[in-house]
């Protein structure tokens, strides 16, 4: 899942504050896992809008919303899409994916980030989210059992460790980072297959990672005119 | 000029606080008659938007009183109430609220006199945080 | 290891083809825009090491680029051996500065991964890592024995030119202490494998575990595969072992040398005099072909360490057949 976080409410407070009209629009799927954006958190902030505003004697109504994914057209009912056309602005507290739909779909409306997305990640319990995928485009996972390099090694070392691991962390944040490569020689022990890392691995064909270019795929055989 | 008496909404739970409270009518212990006691199975039925929503709808304190850590009648209703309040005083104070305005107690059913003096207290420092707020706004 | 396949006209190749015992020092690039600060450093270490690591933006500090001050080491008569990083450089970069190098009469070049940008001083910058320091390696090796770019191309001026590869003495680094242990040995292997010719190790303070890390060594024949220079550094004080146990992850201490460099007197002369120890136990040790002192900041400390040590007069490599 997309893993996000709230940005600071000041900072979100200081980008609304001067509209008369915001609708805050809440996503029902991954914000809603990481408790950031769901219809919990859209309650939430949208009493603190409004405690804010009145003590600044600010005018600011908000209505809120939260549909199932702002990142697909179909959620966005008749509904949704009438309160998104009658306010100032849309604050969303979806991910970066959802906000960009949403400007997308609807292109004279001024559209407002409320959170900061992070990651690709998995809910290891409740209130711990871990980025595990980096998104490159040629999935290299077979070669290291299941724990990925490029996304969990501070330094995407595909041959790796460096000498900064101690006690299973990474150097660069010892109370909060795992060393991707102590647990991936853990696992390649565990499972008996320490002899494929002797291989080297070649460069990383990094073209199919966002450094070729923003991706896109199409899909000829499911798509009707 | 007549001092405005401040809107309480005191949650309570069943088994412990909200008996106490009633103890405390039934023992004659005094305690501010604008605290309005709102009775819930459990303390761990409120959450934050309800207790935010108490602000919203213009309530100048919030107490939420529930049984002592260990003596849930629902086991952790209290603990999970008490983190929530927590979080709750945060939200509050990042949209600059004061997060005093929101407290949790523990109220044993029996402690009559203690809810009294709880509440007492309690209203007392939301006066006092409340005048505090009028002077600054006439400075 | 063939010791009469000569790859290059470094001096530190010829020394180690030679037989003799290596002895490599460093040398950290200045802050600021002056040559004239790397040929002062330049100056202490002449003629005491065979050839000096010049660091690459070390601790990820922005310092004089490595490339820059290791041709300003050149001129001053100084032998480098160039440290380049993957943090900083795609694969592009570095295969050029690596041409641009060698076309300076650069030889030694040594690969690394690189501190975490986290450590330095351009904390919010992009980490690069397009390549790691075992990919490296194998893309320097690549270059110089089959003139060939990573990408495949042809590595000369013009289609109908010769190959222009540049000559390269390939160093890597290794790591008897940090963790996982027991895959320290493989990962040797794997830079090996790669092509490396040399390695420095990094600093030993341990010299049990270095010890039992030379056996495994020489229990795979890799010692007779690469050349391996024995990383020294004398601790100036008590206070910087300690320190370096507690926060630096990948070094080692045994509790007899803390204890040492507390009793000590004068702690500086005791770091010196453990060093020399290391060295002379270095010299005999089988697998050990040179040793790489890293006087951190104290260059001008070098030759008389080297003196003491018994490694002066450097041996002279005159008469080893060039490339």
């Amino acid at each position: 899942m997309i893993v996000a976080e709230q940005k600071p409410f000041e900072e979100i407070f200081e980008a609304v504050k001067d509209y008369d009209k915001i609708l805050l629009l809440g996503c029902g799927t991954c914000v809603t896992v990481c408790m950031t954006g769901g219809e919990k958190e859209v309650g939430i902030l949208s009493k603190q809008l409004r405690l804010a505003a009145k003590k600044e004697n600010k005018n600011l109504e908000v209505l809120e919303r939260t549909i199932t994914r702002q990142c697909d057209e179909e959620f966005f009912d008749e509904d949704t899409a009438v309160k998104i056309k009658e306010v100032d602005a849309v604050l969303s507290v979806g991910c970066g994916v959802g906000i960009q739909h949403i400007a997308y779909l609807f292109p004279d409306v001024v559209v407002r980030s409320g959170v900061n997305t992070k990651f690709f990640g998995a809910n290891m319990q409740q209130g711990i989210w871990s980025e595990r995928c980096a998104g490159c485009g040629e999935c290299v996972l077979d070669k290291y059992e299941g724990i990925c390099p490029i996304a969990r090694c501070s330094k995407g070392l595909m041959n790796g460790p460096c000498g900064g691991s101690s006690e299973g962390m990474c150097e660069v944040d010892p109370e909060n980072i795992e060393c991707g490569w102590q647990q991936i020689y853990d696992r390649m022990k565990r499972l008996n297959k320490l002899d494929k890392l002797l291989e080297n691995q070649p460069p990383k064909d990094w073209s199919t990672h966002r450094d070729g270019g923003p991706r896109k795929i199409v899909r000829e055989d499911m798509m009707f005119d | 000029m007549k001092e405005k008496e401040p809107k309480i909404i005191a949650f309570c739970c069943h088994y412990c606080a909200f008996t106490a409270a009633d103890l405390a009518g039934t023992m004659r212990q005094q305690y501010p008659t604008n605290i309005h006691i709102v009775r819930l199975p459990c303390t761990g039925k409120v959450d934050v938007n309800m207790l935010l929503q108490a602000f919203v709808d213009e309530a100048d304190g919030v107490m939420v009183a529930g049984c002592e850590v260990g003596s849930c009648h629902f086991l952790e209703g209290n603990i999970r109430a008490k983190k929530r309040v927590e979080f709750a005083k945060k939200k509050l104070e990042e949209a600059g609220i004061n997060p005093d305005k929101l407290d949790m107690y523990h109220i044993a059913a029996s402690e009559g006199p203690l809810f009294a003096k709880t509440a007492r207290e309690f209203t007392d420092k939301i006066k006092s945080i409340l005048e505090e707020e009028q002077k600054t706004a006439e400075a | 290891m063939a010791r009469n396949d000569i790859k290059t006209d470094s001096r530190l190749e010829g020394v180690l083809k030679k037989g003799e015992f290596a002895f490599t020092g460093e040398l950290g690039p200045p802050k600021g825009a002056d040559r004239s600060r790397v040929e002062e450093k330049a100056r202490y270490l002449k003629g005491s090491v065979d050839a000096a690591n010049i660091t690459d933006n070390q601790t990820a500090i922005v310092r004089m680029s490595s490339f820059a001050a290791s041709a300003i080491a050149m001129d001053c008569g100084l032998e480098p051996v160039m440290q380049i990083t993957t943090r900083d450089r795609n694969r592009l970069a570095i295969q050029s500065d690596v041409i641009g190098a060698s076309a300076m009469g650069i030889r030694n070049m040594l690969c690394l991964s690189g501190d975490h940008q986290s450590f330095g001083n351009h904390q919010t910058a992009k980490n690069v890592h397009d390549i790691d320091s075992v990919q490296l390696v194998a893309m320097l090796k690549k270059m110089r024995d089959e003139g060939k770019f990573e990408c495949g191309d042809e590595i000369k001026n013009f289609k109908k030119a010769d190959l222009a590869p540049p000559k390269i003495f390939i160093g890597a680094a290794a790591n008897p202490f940090a963790e996982p242990l027991d895959f320290r040995v493989i990962r040797l292997e794997k830079k090996i494998n790669a092509g490396a010719d040399f390695i420095q190790t990094q600093v030993i303070y341990d010299m049990e575990r270095f010890r039992k890390w030379m056996d495994e060594v020489r229990e795979k024949g890799l010692h007779e595969k690469v050349y391996i220079l024995a990383g020294i550094t004398p601790l100036k004080s008590a206070r910087m072992a300690k320190y370096m146990k507690e926060n630096v992850s990948g070094i080692s201490f045994t509790d007899d040398i803390i204890k040492r460099m507390e009793q000590a007197e004068d702690q500086k002369t005791e770091g010196i005099q453990i060093a020399l120890e290391q060295i002379e136990e270095m010299k005999k040790m089988e697998g050990v072909h040179g040793v790489h002192l890293m006087a951190i900041g104290a260059e001008k400390s070098v030759p008389s360490i080297a003196e003491k040590a018994g490694l002066l007069p450097r041996p002279e490599v005159g008469d080893v057949v060039t490339a």
